[in-house]
């Protein structure tokens, strides 16, 4: 079953003069508990991409629907509604809220769709668990390594259950431990929640724990790679395969 | 090149400055309203009492500017501090451009002048017109003629302005030169990256230290309320004070931890909506600021004592006038004078020679017609005798008021007055008249304070004797009256006792009441204007007669309660913009932080009806929290006032208190409005 479909999606940036084409129509769907990485350079649209889909931005032209339903067309507090209940969001520099604990963060979300506290509570220590960051549940971000900074934004991406999680460049403030970890605790979300991610990264090795990689390059897709059988290092070579043919700057983030 | 760069970054957080400069403007109008008074042309043509009173309010007035100008320069100091830490990066980049410190030294100097420059000019302007606006209410307050006014600049006022802000902007110029050179750039560049340290008080310490403070506060309200007839000389006044300030500094940082614990207890009220994050916004805002709101708190405390006392004074001395001074004059003088008595006051032979003759008398030798000028006349006679003092007159209750009332003076002779004369008075003032047995009298008194201690006596049933009779009181409880007109319940008590039981050698005091003998009010002040002109004859020097005018209490009352009203405006103004500043400006400065912690919130999916009830929440709690805790204070702050101040009459508490509610709601309020309408801008970018 199709949780995302992508149709035809620009974006354009600037005026009719100097008109940059940041998305130039962009297709693809993702099934529901896929865990797909979105693979390209600095400028070549991906974080464009990914703010669209999760209704920051619009798009210029094409459809973007989630279970069916077209984002591009909600307004206003739909918009909210639609946020709160269907996506759950990672970002690069965590954006953990200071003033609060872990627990109070990831309790956030939920809240905020006004579940009760009992209820809370049961779901912040299950999601805790999975997510192996329990003892640390009580501190504040400042007290917290970035690492587990990042699982306890992924706990409260994935706390309400939501139809899709999306990640941006989820591991890039990470060292290669912290971002193994991570990595491999998103597996096990995809696993056990049978979440859907979508990840956006210039990283070869993160986007090796995806099942799919989709690249793209100026706006346009440029290869998809299926994980299908392979291990996680043969992927790994392929996506650098892919990488060194797309050339530019992605290889220095290699 | 700098010029340009400090224009624009005006233009740029101008959003920033808006409440600062409005805040400025505000403070440099009211500066030049209140210095401006007395040259406003309704005052012009007052008489010659107003006219004193007015210099002195004058001189009161430039004495409070003094202190005003150091509240508003701490004030603006503040607001720079916060100015600059909101532009740390901003600065950061500079450094690292190459730009010398002192190049950032001067970017902030050109914009203290500019945004000074500005205030000044623009707060000149709106003061020039309000004062405008403020002349209606001083001819109203002094009773001028409002078709003398025009249109005036006070040239002076604005001299002093200029000079008095000039001094306070060249503090802040020199202070944030200080602090820029002091900066390191590590810290500016990373200042926005820092996260804060949250510091949880221990909850049991928090408790013991509330307890502890509260209790003192307990006190402090104590030694003003039930015990305050125990203090005994001004000073005291300063402890329940210092207990007061320090407990409120106590009380606010042990609340602001405890509050937090106490709602995270109840699991199911803190995990609702966006409560857990308002309240750790708040807790995190006060936790910080605790100083800054003790301050806030106790300016707004001084604020509401201030209005509402001044007001209250100013509306029941002028209610207590038609009562207290019923006619239009009240000549006395001391009669029968002995030599003895001349020697130690210092009496020449004259003067204790016109003793021996009556007012009446004395007055046609000082050139005065009393037919010609004065009507309703009527002469009484007060007595006193060294076997009545006060300590005679008390009977059982003796004990009681020495223990209550150390510091009494018991040994001075009681007024007496016969009830002829005392009717007398009485039906010309519109007071209740009466008779008495042969062995009665009746204590007529009206000042609060001797009341309760005189009642005391009279329900022991104290006899009091006079030339070796003994009379008994015919009521158990005083009756309101009074001879000397005054703008105050004054009459601390007189005897009136059958007209057989004084005689001529007891004689003390001749009254020469009466009223003028003129059909407008013209014609009366012709007539006080004789009377004043009386001190210049030849004949003034050998007598010691005194006057008391209707006129001149009125201009006298109506004067002081101009002046205390000014003075509690102008003080009560300032602090509350200062302290509403304050709050407003902490709360804005943090609107970047602010913004990011929203901008996350609405990626949850929190709609904006959420948001904005977060905002509006975490501002309103952080503008009430000081005003709720100074309004409790001021509760007994308006009881100790009304104490203080219980001689002027307290009958009309409610309506300025009313008034004093109205000006805070809408200065204080209106400032809560805009930082709340400044904020949801900020975080809505």
């Amino acid at each position: 079953m199709n949780i995302l479909k992508i149709r035809n999606v620009e974006k354009y940036y600037g005026s009719r003069s100097s008109l940059t084409k940041a998305i130039d129509n962009i297709s693809f769907d993702v099934d529901k508990g896929e865990f797909v990485a979105i693979m390209g350079a600095s400028g070549s649209g991906k974080t464009t991409l990914l703010n669209c889909i999760s209704t920051i931005d619009r798009v210029t032209a094409g459809h973007i629907l989630v279970s069916g339903e077209d984002i591009t067309t909600l307004k206003g507090n739909n918009l909210n509604k639609f946020r709160r209940e269907e996506l759950g969001f990672i970002f690069q520099d965590f954006n953990l809220l200071d003033t609060l604990t872990a627990y109070e963060n990831i309790a956030l979300a939920l809240s905020i769709q006004n579940t009760k506290y009992p209820e809370i509570n049961v779901k912040v220590k299950e999601v805790a668990k999975a997510l192996n960051i329990s003892n640390i549940l009580n501190k504040y971000p400042y007290q917290l390594s970035g690492g587990q900074k990042q699982r306890v934004a992924a706990a409260r991406a994935i706390i309400t259950n939501p139809k899709l999680v999306l990640a941006d460049e989820p591991t890039g403030a990470l060292d290669s431990k912290s971002s193994r970890m991570l990595l491999e605790s998103f597996d096990a979300l995809n696993e056990q929640y049978e979440a859907t991610i979508l990840m956006v990264t210039h990283d070869a090795l993160a986007a090796s724990y995806a099942n799919r990689v989709i690249f793209i390059k100026d706006g346009k897709i440029f290869n998809e790679l299926i994980k299908g059988n392979d291990t996680r290092k043969e992927f790994f070579d392929k996506i650098i395969d892919v990488v060194t043919l797309l050339g530019g700057d992605l290889n220095d983030a290699l | 090149m700098l010029y340009k760069l400090s224009l624009r970054n005006i233009k740029k957080s101008f959003k920033d400055y808006a409440i600062y400069f409005v805040t400025l403007m505000l403070g440099v109008a009211i500066f030049y309203i209140f210095n401006a008074i007395d040259s406003q042309t309704v005052l012009i043509n007052v008489t010659k009492s107003t006219r004193e009173i007015i210099n002195l309010m004058v001189n009161m007035l430039s004495g409070v500017s003094v202190f005003v100008s150091i509240i508003l320069g701490f004030l603006i100091i503040y607001a720079s501090r916060f100015l600059i830490k909101r532009r740390n990066k901003e600065f950061g980049i500079y450094l690292t451009l190459g730009m010398s410190k002192r190049k950032i030294g001067t970017i902030l100097l050109i914009e203290t002048i500019i945004i000074g420059l500005l205030s000044l000019a623009t707060g000149l302007v709106a003061g020039v017109l309000l004062s405008q606006l403020m002349s209606v209410f001083v001819a109203n307050m002094f009773e001028a003629d409002m078709t003398k006014f025009t249109f005036i600049v006070s040239s002076e006022a604005i001299i002093k302005t200029i000079i008095y802000f000039g001094i306070m902007y060249l503090l802040v110029m020199i202070f944030n030169t200080f602090s820029v050179g002091k900066c390191k750039l590590i810290d500016l560049l990373y200042a926005s990256k820092k996260t804060e340290k949250i510091k949880l008080k221990n909850p049991i310490i928090c408790i013991v230290i509330f307890i502890i403070s509260a209790i003192i506060l307990g006190y402090a309200y104590w030694c003003v309320t039930i015990g305050v007839e125990g203090m005994q000389n001004a000073g005291e006044i300063f402890i329940p004070m210092i207990l007061g300030a320090v407990s409120t500094f106590f009380i606010i940082w042990s609340v602001s931890g405890l509050i937090l614990k106490l709602v995270m207890h109840f699991k199911g009220t803190y995990f609702k909506g966006l409560n857990s994050f308002t309240l750790r916004q708040i807790s995190s805002k006060i936790n910080t600021t605790v100083f800054s709101m003790t301050i806030i708190c106790l300016m707004l405390f001084f604020t509401i004592c201030i209005f509402s006392s001044s007001l209250s004074i100013k509306n029941s001395m002028t209610a207590n006038l038609k009562e207290l001074a019923p006619i239009d004059i009240e000549l006395y003088k001391t009669v029968n004078m002995t030599d003895e008595h001349a020697a130690e006051y210092g009496y020449t032979p004259e003067v204790v020679e016109d003793s021996k003759i009556s007012i009446n008398e004395t007055l046609e030798r000082l050139n005065f017609d009393i037919n010609d000028n004065f009507k309703d006349m009527t002469n009484v006679f007060v007595y006193a005798t060294d076997e009545l003092t006060t300590k005679d007159t008390l009977g059982n209750s003796i004990s009681y008021v020495k223990k209550n009332y150390p510091y009494l003076d018991l040994n001075s002779a009681e007024a007496i007055m016969t009830v002829s004369d005392y009717n007398k008075v009485a039906k010309l003032y519109g007071n209740e008249t009466f008779t008495l047995k042969n062995n009665e009298y009746i204590l007529v008194a009206d000042f609060d304070g001797w009341i309760g201690i005189r009642n005391e006596a009279l329900k022991a049933n104290a006899p009091i004797t006079i030339l070796g009779q003994t009379y008994y009181p015919k009521y158990d409880e005083i009756k309101k009256g009074f001879l000397n007109i005054s703008s105050n319940h004054i009459n601390a008590g007189i005897f009136v006792v059958p007209d057989s039981a004084v005689n001529d050698s007891l004689k003390e005091q001749e009254h020469l009441l009466a009223n003028y003998k003129a059909s407008d009010e013209e014609g009366k002040k012709e007539i006080e204007d004789k009377i004043s002109d009386l001190g210049n004859e030849a004949y003034a020097s050998g007598t010691n007669i005194s006057a008391s005018t209707k006129l001149s209490i009125y201009e006298g009352s109506v004067g002081l309660g101009a002046l205390v009203t000014f003075i509690g405006l102008y003080l009560g103004i300032i602090f509350l913009i200062s302290s509403a500043a304050i709050l407003a400006l902490k709360e804005l400065s943090e609107s970047t932080d602010n913004k990011e912690r929203f901008n996350m919130l609405r990626k949850l999916g929190a709609d904006e009806k959420m948001i904005n009830k977060a905002l509006f929440r975490q501002i309103g709690i952080f503008f009430l929290f000081p005003l709720v805790l100074a309004i409790i204070h001021s509760i007994f702050g308006i009881y100790f006032c009304n104490y203080l101040l219980a001689t002027f009459g307290d009958e009309e508490l409610l309506p300025s208190i009313i008034m004093t509610a109205i000006f805070l709601i809408v200065i204080y309020g209106s400032y809560f409005v805009i930082t709340y309408l400044c904020s949801k801008n900020i975080i809505k970018e």
